[in-house]
């Protein structure tokens, strides 16, 4: 009998120990998978749909979109979350949805896969050109996701460092960190040494998300490393993304994508003004509250607020 | 295809510098080392515990079983994100690998060594209480050399589990082998994940014919097969 209680006690504690483990993680793992609310709302099919990839900035930029256009007084819904940039364009191929945030340099790579260009009114030149007739893009704006380099304050302060072309004459004494396909993708290590020069000591594989690049940069393991330039981590730990004079990594400003027939001039001044208002600061910024605030509520404080 | 891995495994710029093959297989080695100690540090008391005084066999069954469930990446994630923020410097990065590679360690040296000590000759034990030993003599001197094969059999399993999922500490930023499985997929160079592969495989294989060697030495010549001397 006892033998039998010490069992169970043992599974109970091990089956504790691992529900723990999965589900009790705590903050880091309390991902905000943006709310699902506001499904099409099926009234008619008159309505234009606004749609979002499934991560947590795009289905923001969408609420953005949504608060802008219904104050324009135009009817809106939205189908957020869909998933990636191959899920979302077969959806506006059908006009399941017709409005998506895109960004202009991966769209562009995505409808040519030969594009060239890295700056920024380049990189739309050539989206325009790209897109077929049904699709437009309206006015880009000024905010960017796209690949940074990023130092911390201090580093920053002692370097005196404001692009990344101030680091070349200190990278040999310092160590970058960024996602393991950096070491020969030339957008990575071999880009930043024949565009800037740049010759780090060593190069530390991390992720490609920005977790462990984040802590190795708090804990000094790495003096640079690559984070998305409207992470909330850049903001929360007070780095520095360092500017890219020369755009070795291509453009991507956010840009909206619309079907053609959807165009209206309510509809496009709407957009246009969210865009003239968006700016990397703002958009990161944003993204800090949306980690503990419903995306809908920062996006109706940001419209309101253009 | 083999061509192609077989020129990265013999090109001689790949085995040296710091991120060279040689310098991988150390760090490989000296985490899983530190994992392998850890995980028999604390399996090795409760085996002997367990097998000894024949208490919470059930127990000791069911965990081990539970052990063998946990899922090694997921934990490694959980103990990244858990632990990244709360230490600094070096031991940041490798605590929660080296938690993982314990952890998976742990139950072969537990069943090996439990196991062992389990299945020795009840005539041995008899004798040497009736000898006058105390509880702790007959472990240590009787119990203890007769079950060293099963235990050794624990360990080199366990080393092995260890070194193959030690790639995994790559995944975090960490060195060892299992860069060149992520940074070759990272960057579409197959020759160098495959080989890398078959590295981790070689170095398995090497170290459980070291243990193999040092088991010869250690184990005593009475219990294993006859040989001729």
């Amino acid at each position: 009998m006892i033998r039998r209680h010490r069992t169970t006690a043992l599974v109970a504690l091990a089956a504790a120990l691992t529900l723990s483990a999965c589900g009790g993680g705590g903050d880091p793992l309390a991902e905000d998978e943006g709310s699902q609310e506001g499904d099409s709302t099926g009234d008619g099919g008159q309505s234009l749909v606004i749609g979002s990839a499934n991560f947590p900035e795009n289905v923001l930029l969408a609420e953005i979109y949504a608060a802008a256009l219904g104050d324009a007084g135009v009817e809106v819904s939205t189908n957020l979350n869909i998933g990636n940039r191959e899920a979302y364009m077969a959806g506006l191929e059908d006009g399941s949805i017709d409005l998506i945030p895109e960004y202009t340099g991966n769209l562009t790579l995505y409808l040519n896969e030969a594009a060239e260009a890295t700056e920024s009114d380049a990189v739309y030149a050539e989206l325009q050109e790209a897109l077929p007739d049904n699709l437009t893009v309206l006015e880009m704006a000024e905010a960017e996701d796209k690949d940074s380099v990023v130092v911390t304050a201090e580093t920053a302060e002692e370097f005196d460092l404001a692009s990344i072309a101030d680091l070349a004459p200190h990278a040999p004494n310092m160590v970058l960190g960024g996602p393991p396909e950096w070491r020969d993708r030339f957008t990575g290590v071999p880009g930043l040494q024949e565009v800037y020069g740049l010759e780090f000591s060593e190069f530390k594989p991390l992720d490609a998300g920005s977790t462990l690049t984040v802590q190795a940069l708090l804990n000094g393991q790495i003096d640079a490393g690559n984070i998305f330039s409207t992470d909330p981590a850049i903001v929360e730990n007070d780095f520095v993304a360092l500017e890219d004079p020369e755009s070795l990594f291509a453009a991507q400003n956010v840009v909206p994508l619309i079907a053609t027939d959807a165009v209206t001039p309510e509809v496009e001044e709407a957009l246009n003004t969210v865009s003239a208002g968006l700016t990397t600061e703002n958009l990161t910024e944003m993204m800090v509250q949306v980690q503990d605030s419903d995306p809908a509520d920062v996006a109706r404080e940001f419209v309101d607020a253009l | 295809m083999i061509a192609t891995i077989w020129a990265w495994l013999s090109d001689p710029t790949n085995w040296s510098g710091s991120g060279g093959i040689l310098a991988q297989a150390l760090e490989h080695l000296r985490l899983s080392g530190i994992a392998l100690l850890a995980a028999a540090l604390v399996a090795v008391p409760i085996g002997l515990y367990v097998g000894h005084t024949g208490r919470g066999r059930v127990v000791l069954v069911n965990a081990v079983s539970a052990f063998r469930a946990i899922p090694s990446l997921g934990v490694l994630f959980i103990a990244a994100l858990l632990l990244l923020p709360r230490l600094r410097g070096d031991l940041a990065f490798e605590l929660p690998s080296l938690i993982v590679l314990a952890t998976l360690g742990i139950p072969p040296i537990l069943s090996g060594v439990y196991a062992g000590i389990g299945q020795v000759d009840p005539a041995a034990r008899d004798a040497a209480r009736g000898m006058g030993m105390t509880s702790w003599q007959q472990l240590w001197q009787v119990e203890v050399p007769c079950a060293l094969p099963l235990i050794f059999s624990g360990l080199r399993s366990s080393m092995m589990q260890i070194i193959a999922t030690a790639t995994i500490a790559a995944v975090v930023g960490l060195g060892g082998l299992g860069r060149f499985l992520i940074d070759g997929q990272a960057n579409r160079a197959y020759d160098e994940m495959a080989g890398g592969a078959l590295l981790v495989a070689a170095l398995a294989l090497l170290i459980d014919l070291v243990g193999a060697l040092l088991q010869r030495f250690v184990v005593s010549p009475g219990l294993t097969p006859a040989t001729r001397r």
